[in-house]
């Protein structure tokens, strides 16, 4: 208040001069009309704080005191929501445990809230607006300043986190590029990935694919693979020293991403934003993605086999089912791959390179004519099985299992129509069942015509939970709801949950692809819906000796075609010499480019051995057109060049 | 076969058309919808229209999010907002950080010792529009713009 009349006081000699300076001019021009305003404003100002500062006094002092009070009001209310809030925590929660819990709880937010501070406000403003208790905890906690948050610090920082603030349950490519994407926009985040698997996040291609074509012995122990610049790299998207531990989580100063091994996560309480292990610990989350993936299914025959048969039989899709059957495949002398679609022709062709060398019988049955009987139209998938032939497999089509027995070590396989045969190992690659098992506890939607759970379009399933990869059900607004269980779909719908939990509402737009290399010879890339019962337009060129997946991974330098975007820069063209690798010459479908046709719209394309050339295909089907003529369309792929 | 011409043959719902080389020269009447630039829901690039650096861009390799995410942001964006004669000359020590800090991560580093931010950023350079064509699984989810 004085402080204010000082400032008057200097203002009121300026004020009365420029009055004196105004008087004069006015006087000058002329302009008065005999009789001079007794008050300008300026005059007004010079007289103001003499005359009436006592007046003005009070006035300071009375809106002075309203706002001290109105602050004092405001204090006392927080605080007494804060108790509220924990009065009402501690009822709802009958166990002493989560008692406790609940108290570190209202702590721990805390601490994530003063480390979050240097953060773009965008990104954290969203998570604090949450309709979460733990969001009110992290409103109402700053406003105190309270002492117990130190105590609380050292002793915390060697527990395993009762608290992630993004917490991925599946350990993933979907959950890896979820972490990811998680780091790189919300800095200093801390994520917590679950994981019911031994093995940090690694990428699954390599497992069918070039795992088998590796000359090191050691294969099985590194997982090394060689990348299209000739270098080798490990299956796992990074070594151990990337990951912080789970007890670091909370204490480290740039946040980290640690990774549970081991621990399955049982029960899922949405309400109260937290789920439980199977070791009966609980972490409370402010964000979830559930990346669960799947489990191989079986078939029902194989189940009620035996044990006998149980124990010779693979069902492939982790680290320690590529183990068991590289294992496996050297020890026997027979073994047959029920299953002809991607995943079944992958490890047919793998297993029969191998046959060539150690003269190892590798069998493959299926109840489609054709290999990927379910992607490409009959004329192409004939022309693949063929093709399969060559790589050293026994095709056995239209084969439908009807029964499996052990006979002295040998598996007799019966099939509906009477054929018999007989094999020591069997590999099932039927197909996958998505990992729901949380949806009940979590009161989460499971489709029933796709499976998995069911999201939006920006992969949300409820407030703070998202769902990634091969489990997700989501709604694709250019080809409607579907689920994808694609690496490079794991790779785009992780990236996008991530980028969703920190904030953006993007949904699903960029299309993933997915491709395919079945020997030397074929191999394709896709996009969209590829279903064989969808009429189809394929536009082919006659091959030529460099149209051949061998031969476009020399030429330009892809090399073998398994690489995460999650980890590898954009590679660069290389120049190359005349490849070795000879085709027939009069193959009708060489190289092409298939169209999958919905509605006269494309909603699908295969790139038929020609490469590079995914971005246009992407472009159509983004699009959405309808074409008349698609020899036209098929004219913007270049197919009779490289 | 005849070899001049582009054959069309019919396999039930399946079409087939074995197209001529001279055919597919000709120019294609195909008609693709124009790009929006400011499309909110398309995958960017390294530079975002604002002109911001998309710090989850593919090309990037994750080192935004590293353990050395936040040395690597620093270094990274005082490079690309340079605007110094010999760019990035005043981002020294930033760049200094970031590689100690890398050089606690040996395994880490080693693996990345062909994605050096100095050849990232020369090829942010080139522009966020390009698409290397080799490597396509690379390009589509990577530079896709």
């Amino acid at each position: 208040m004085l402080k204010c009349r000082t400032v008057w006081k200097k203002l009121a000699p300026l004020g009365r001069a420029s009055s004196t300076l105004c008087r004069q001019n006015v006087r000058r021009t002329g302009l008065n009309h005999g009789r001079i305003p007794a008050h300008l404003p300026a005059v007004h100002m010079a007289t103001g704080p003499a005359g009436g500062s006592r007046e003005n006094q009070l006035y300071v002092l009375l809106v002075g005191a309203a706002c001290l009070g109105g602050g004092i009001y405001v204090y006392q209310t927080l605080k007494g929501d804060q108790k509220r809030y924990d009065e009402r925590f501690a009822v709802l929660h009958q166990a002493t445990r989560e008692e406790i819990y609940s108290s570190i709880q209202t702590e721990a937010p805390e601490t994530i809230e003063t480390e979050a501070v240097p953060n773009p406000e965008p990104e954290v403003a969203p998570v604090s607006q949450e309709p979460s208790p733990s969001a009110d905890a992290e409103a109402a906690a700053p406003s105190e300043a309270d002492e117990p948050l130190p105590a609380a610090e050292p002793d915390s920082a060697l527990k395993l986190p009762s608290h992630a603030p993004y917490l991925l349950i599946g350990g993933g490519t979907a959950s890896f590029a979820a972490a990811r994407s998680i780091r790189a926009r919300d800095p200093g985040a801390r994520v917590l990935i679950v994981t019911d698997e031994q093995d940090l996040p690694y990428m699954r291609p390599p497992l069918s694919k070039e795992l088998w074509f590796s000359d090191d012995p050691a294969v099985t122990d590194t997982l090394r693979f060689k990348q299209w610049n000739g270098k080798e790299r490990s299956i796992y998207f990074q070594p151990p020293s990337f990951y912080i531990t789970p007890e670091e989580l909370s204490s480290a100063e740039n946040g980290g991403v640690a990774v549970f091994t081991g621990k399955k996560v049982v029960h899922m309480d949405v309400r109260g934003n937290k789920v439980k292990l199977d070791d009966d610990t609980e972490i409370s989350y402010d964000k979830c993605l559930i990346a669960t993936g799947g489990v191989p299914r079986n078939l029902q025959v194989l189940e009620r086999a035996g044990e006998e048969v149980l124990k010779k039989t693979t069902l492939f899709r982790k680290i320690d089912d590529f183990r068991s059957l590289d294992k496996v495949s050297r020890n026997v002398k027979s073994v047959a791959v029920i299953g002809g679609g991607f995943l079944g022709s992958e490890l047919a062709c793998a297993l029969g390179r191998r046959s060539q060398d150690s003269g190892l019988e590798v069998i493959q049955m299926f109840p489609e004519k054709g290999n990927m009987g379910k992607v490409l139209p009959e004329y192409l998938s004939n022309w693949t099985t063929e093709k399969v032939k060559k790589e050293g497999v026994k095709v056995v089509s239209e084969a439908l299992v009807k029964s499996v027995t052990c006979k002295d070590e040998q598996l007799e396989i019966q099939l509906k129509d009477g054929r018999l045969v007989k094999t020591n190992h069997i590999v099932a690659a039927v197909g996958l069942e998505p990992n729901v098992d949380l949806a009940k506890s979590a009161g989460l939607e499971v489709d029933s015509d796709f499976g998995g759970y069911r999201v939006n379009a920006e992969l949300q399933a409820r407030s703070n939970i998202w769902v990634a990869g091969d489990a997700a059900c989501f709604y694709d607004i250019r080809l409607g709801r579907r689920r994808v269980e694609h690496h490079d779909h794991a790779v785009v719908s992780g990236r996008l949950a991530g980028e969703n939990m920190t904030g953006a509402s993007k949904p699903y737009w960029h299309q993933s692809m997915f491709w395919s290399d079945l020997g030397p010879d074929v191999g394709y890339e896709a996009i969209g819906i590829v279903d064989s019962s969808l009429p189809t337009v394929g536009v082919f060129a006659k091959a030529t000796a460099k149209d051949t997946p061998k031969a476009a991974t020399e030429q330009s330098g892809t090399g073998i075609r398994s690489e995460s975007e999650t980890e590898d820069v954009a590679s660069s063209l290389v120049a190359s010499t005349t490849p070795t690798l000879t085709s027939t010459q009069k193959d009708d479908y060489g190289k092409g480019v298939i169209f999958y046709l919905r509605d006269k719209v494309v909603v699908g394309i295969i790139l038929w051995n020609v490469f590079n050339r995914m971005p246009i295909a992407r472009k159509i089907i983004k699009d959405g057109e309808e074409h008349g003529d698609l020899n036209e369309v098929a004219k913007l792929f270049n197919i009779h060049e490289d | 076969m005849c070899e001049e011409m582009t054959e069309v043959r019919q396999e039930g719902k399946d079409t087939i058309i074995l197209a001529t080389k001279e055919d597919h020269a000709t120019p294609s009447s195909a008609e693709l919808v124009e790009e929006d630039p400011d499309d909110p829901y398309e995958e960017r690039g390294l530079i975002l229209p604002s002109g911001e650096i998309n710090w989850t861009c593919p090309c990037l390799g994750g080192m935004a999010g590293g353990p050395c995410g936040t040395e690597f942001k620093e270094a990274f964006s005082c490079f690309h907002f340079s605007k110094e004669e010999v760019k990035g000359s005043e981002c020294l020590d930033p760049f200094r950080a970031m590689q100690e800090c890398m050089r606690r991560y040996p395994d880490l580093n080693s693996r990345d010792d062909d994605k050096v931010p100095e050849e990232r950023a020369s090829k942010e350079e080139q522009g966020s529009e390009e698409t290397p064509p080799a490597g396509s699984k690379s390009s589509d989810t990577s530079l896709e713009s």
